[in-house]
């Protein structure tokens, strides 16, 4: 395939857009990017960030690979100069000449700075590029008074950046209101209101005459044209942009009487090898646009254009919304009620710094307004100005507080109401989207529509329209597994157990659809694992598991894992003690007591998990599946063996209980306690089921849970006999797993169970469902071929080649997992600080001073 | 294990190690560095639906073969935790979308494009789009055991 050469002037955030539209698309150009600035493109919306630590990294819209990976040739620092078109070639500043094929112009705008005397004083700054905020930074040291000309949405970021920064500060507006473009005289005086009690002085309708210096040249004060004076030592200018287009004047290219590359609906210039896109360009409805969101369209259609597909950009939707030094500011469609016969109605309460004005058509449509200190209804009231439907709702009550019979939330959009206005996508596509494409969630429906993606301020006002058509569809949101099962959970479990399926793979070809997910697949192995179906990480299995149960381990937040061996009922010998104990200090590992009576070891990496495992199984420990939807431990308090209260021995049967139950998969994990008395030191009444002694026996409580949202466990069964608890304790947890949902605990379940606890007790006890002789087999199964997960690895090469840190070099540590000491143990090491990379035994010094 | 598991890979998982490994025919799985194509297994390594974390000189890249038996190499680093454990997550679907979820916040990142699902920035303020390395897989001479091209 032969290339073309295809040159972008500019890498800013539209350029960059462009590149991107253009690479997610099959095309054959070769691209080189001609960039003044030393660095990528960067965010400039967020500009102000910088002053506020945000870094130019992290300003950064082009990931470091991004050049490489796409193959392009990207040029910092080295703009184009000239243009000759009938060469078809651009001159670069270091004296380069590239042919193009297709030329792409996306070279924005420059600060516009009043040709006053005195306005290239030292001093003087404008606000455009990380290289002038570093400027303003350094100067900002220096000086005591800024001064801001120009009391736009920049001026104002501007204003604030110096306050933040200590500098007494003063903006100086030409119009007679801070944002002459987005808000009138009342919103505007609100505005002002609320800026000066931050401090600001803020002076309208004064324009700059002169920059005052010193006699070392540098920047004073100013003279403004209502005859007053500002002394300040630094001044920033803030007066608007204006389009770059000498390039393109300097080539014969046509260009619009107030500047601006003229461009048709395609963006292509009055030459149809060049586009212009962005700031630069004179779009086809008349206007130059100083937003991102039109100049991201402008980009989507050039690069459309160049790669054979059909797009145009007709112009676009001015409305913003924003938060200027605390203060919301909105405006949207006709603010300023230009159209012949607009009204407005206006609510305005300056005790709390709230404007709001509604422009509306005598016809009853809603044609635009402005919102100052309260901008919530924004969302809403945008597409409806926008669609110009007629409002359902008479207009003051939308801007009114809704204590005072507001009705904004209550409002119903018309389905041609532009909901995202970066996409231009209506309420009707979304629902579209929901009740025709199937759509079922946020997230598929911005797939499908590309609704949300852009600046996200439409995203609340999606969840309501999604959820709302998803109502209306009949859709039960909540009852299906994922977007693959249709099923709930104990659907999917029945099938498995009725049909004897044994791999995830068969029941979504039977029942399912896609490939799975992370909700899916960890759910049906643990459905497949409840069912027994050998050990975990086996064959298919393996590639279901979520990472802690694919490493036996629990992830933690640095990619270590910690490791938790069993303590059944939490009784340990002083051996036990010092055999984990010595593990830990072996492999540097991070111990901590948990609640459920047992050690926690932290820190081990991924390759060192089966030496540690080793060392364990050989000492006699085996996994406590903490990493598990399972259970857990059985707590105990230590019984009438030792204590002067204890009626029964409560330790002996934690222990049984432990062992027994050891591994059962169940929809979420099980936690249990056993107390020898009714004084409840092991707290069996918070857990999934505890139990607690009596003269007579055992009393089994379930569905307690401690944790975000505690229950207190109900009595199920009184003075048991052991082999009665055990039975009833077996069929209860059979029936839970059966039936309950995924990630449900037992606490919900019992709520959410049909009949409550006298069905559970009839099921248990009684056998009113006929199913007790089923229950009680599946748990004989699983008693019976329960085997130690960690033991199993160790048993098996195959398993076994899993637990390394990298493919192609399995003996090298993870240099990314780092640790520092704190008190006289590891922790990771966050990403500003240094730390050890651990390569286990003793190597590492713990020492915290 | 007694029962034999179905498969969308035709690949056996359950090798039978007591084959003479040399004999069998070999497919390796190569990843281009930007410069050079660099062996790093072999598919029998890569189980279907799962990734592994691969050393690319200073980089690591982690490595999915997904269940159509279509290979992936993305960045092994979550951009929402920092840590370098995306070779540990699931790979599914979302509608049409192949995608890996990162096993710490459970977001979603397309396979094919490396552009995550859920949020478009980290909340560092990086982008939270993965970047991807060209991956292969060809036949390969039989090497010994245990010996690997560098």
């Amino acid at each position: 395939m032969t290339l073309r050469d295809l040159v972008l002037v500019g890498h800013g955030m539209v350029g960059q857009r462009f590149l991107e539209a253009l690479f997610e698309r099959p095309h054959d150009w070769r691209v080189t990017v001609l960039a003044e600035e030393p660095r990528p493109a960067y965010d400039r919306v967020h500009l102000t960030s910088w002053f506020s630590g945000t870094t130019a990294e992290e300003l950064s819209l082009c990931p470091p690979s991004f050049a490489e990976e796409n193959g392009i040739d990207l040029r910092l620092g080295d703009p184009a100069v000239a243009v000759d078109r009938a060469a078809r070639t651009v001159t670069t500043r270091s004296g380069a000449v590239l042919g193009y094929d297709a030329l792409v112009l996306a070279t924005g705008s420059y600060p516009f700075v009043p040709p006053v005397p005195g306005h290239d004083a030292e001093g003087c700054h404008v606000y455009r590029t990380i290289e002038d905020l570093e400027a303003i930074r350094a100067g900002a040291e220096r000086a005591r008074v800024g001064a801001v000309v120009g009391g736009g949405l920049l001026g104002l970021e501007a204003a604030g950046a110096l306050r933040a920064m200590g500098l007494e500060t003063h903006v100086v507006e030409f119009a007679p209101r801070l944002m002459a473009l987005q808000v009138d005289d009342g919103g505007g005086r609100v505005l002002r209101r609320a800026i000066e009690e931050l401090g600001v002085v803020v002076h309208t309708g004064a324009g700059t005459q002169s920059i005052e210096t010193g006699e070392d040249g540098a920047v004073r004060g100013m003279a403004l044209s209502d005859g007053s004076s500002v002394e300040a030592d630094l001044v920033v200018f803030s007066a608007g942009v204006r389009p770059r287009d000498q390039l393109a004047r300097d080539c014969g290219l046509a260009v619009g009487e107030r500047g601006g590359i003229v461009v048709d609906e395609q963006c292509r210039s009055s030459d149809p090898r060049i586009s212009a896109i962005g700031e630069c360009a004179l779009a086809a409805d008349g206007r130059v646009y100083g937003l991102v969101a039109p100049g991201y369209a402008m980009a989507e259609v050039a690069a459309a254009e160049l790669t054979g597909a059909a797009g145009a950009f007709t112009g676009a939707d001015t409305s913003t919304k924003l938060k200027l030094l605390g203060v919301d500011v909105a405006s949207f469609g006709d603010a300023h009620g230009a159209t012949p016969g607009a009204l407005d109605v206006l609510y305005s309460d300056s005790r709390s710094g709230v404007y709001k004005k509604l422009v509306v058509h005598p016809d009853g449509r809603l044609l635009g307004g402005v919102l100052v200190g309260d901008a919530e209804s924004f969302a809403t009231l945008r597409p409806l100005a926008i669609g110009g439907a007629p409002l359902t709702v008479p207009a003051e009550q939308l801007i009114l507080p809704a204590s005072e019979g507001g009705a904004a939330g209550k409002l119903e959009l018309p389905d041609d109401a532009v909901v995202c206005s970066c996409h231009n996508v209506s309420k009707g596509a979304i629902r579209a989207a929901v009740a025709e494409q199937g759509c079922a969630s946020i997230p598929e429906v911005k797939k499908c529509t590309k609704a949300g993606t852009g600046c996200g301020s439409c995203l609340k006002l999606m969840g309501g329209i999604v959820s709302a058509e998803l109502q209306a569809a009949g859709v039960e949101v909540a009852k299906g597994l994922c977007e693959h099962f249709a099923h709930t959970r104990s659907e999917l479990y029945e099938i498995v157990r009725v049909k004897g399926i044994t791999s995830f793979a068969r029941l979504r070809d039977e029942h399912g659809t896609g490939l799975g997910c992370e909700i899916c697949k960890p759910a049906v192995a643990s459905i497949l694992a409840s069912l027994g179906n050998g050990h975990i990480l086996d064959g298919e299995q393996g590639a279901l598991q979520d990472t802690n149960d694919h490493h036996l381990a629990n992830l933690q937040r640095n990619g270590s894992y910690s490791v938790v061996p069993r303590v059944p009922g939490g009784e340990i010998t002083p051996q036990g003690l010092i055999t984990i104990g010595e593990i830990a200090r072996d492999f540097g590992l991070y111990t901590k007591i948990t609640g459920g009576q047992r050690i926690d070891l932290f820190g081990a990496r991924v390759d060192q998990l089966p030496a540690v495992w080793a060392r364990l199984v050989d000492a006699g420990f085996e996994s406590g599946h903490a990493y598990g939807k399972a259970l857990r431990t059985v707590k105990s308090c230590v019984g009438e063996t030792w204590c002067r209260f204890g009626v029964q021995d409560s330790v002996g049967l934690a222990i049984e209980l432990e062992l027994r139950y050891r591994g059962l998969r169940a929809p979420h994990k099980l936690k249990s306690a056993v107390s020898g008395c009714a004084r409840e030191c092991a707290e069996a009444q918070s857990k999934d089921f505890g139990v607690i002694a009596t003269a007579e026996g055992w009393n089994l409580y379930v569905g307690g849970n401690g944790g975000m949202t505690p229950r207190h466990a109900d009595l199920l069964a009184k003075d048991l006999d052991r082999d009665t608890l055990i039975r009833t304790i077996d069929r209860f947890l059979m029936f839970y797993i059966r039936t309950a949902d995924r990630l449900e605990r037992t606490a919900p379940w019992l709520d959410r169970l049909e009949g409550g606890l006298d069905h559970l007790r009839q099921v248990v006890l009684e056998d009113s469902l006929g199913i007790a002789d089923e229950l009680d087999q599946m748990m004989a199964r699983h008693v019976e071929t329960y085997q130690d997960e960690w033991a199993a690895v160790l048993a098996d090469p195959q398993r076994l080649r899993r637990f390394v840190s990298f493919v192609n070099a399995p003996g090298t540590p993870d240099p990314t997992v780092r640790f520092v000491p704190e008190r006289d143990q590891i922790r990771p090491a966050r990403p500003d600080e240094d730390g050890h990379v651990l390569i286990g035994g003793t190597s590492l010094e713990v020492r915290s001073r | 294990m007694t029962e034999t598991l179905t498969f969308d890979a035709a690949v056996a998982v359950d090798v039978d190690v007591a084959e003479p490994v040399a004999a069998r025919t070999r497919t390796a799985v190569e990843i281009h560095d930007g410069q050079h194509w660099v062996q790093v297994c072999e598919l029998d390594e890569l189980l279907p639906g799962r990734g592994v974390a691969v050393l690319l000189g200073a980089e690591q890249v982690a490595l999915f073969r997904d269940p159509a038996d279509g290979l992936h190499a993305l960045d092994n680093r979550d951009p929402f935790s920092g840590a370098h454990v995306l070779s540990r997550g699931l790979l599914g679907s979302r509608g049409p979308v192949q995608v890996l979820v990162s096993p710490m916040l459970k977001q979603a990142f397309d396979l094919d494009t490396g552009r995550c699902l859920d949020e478009d920035t980290a909340p560092d303020g990086s982008s939270a789009t993965l970047r991807r390395w060209p991956v292969r897989s060809r036949p390969s001479q039989a090497l010994p055991d245990g010996v690997r091209e560098p």
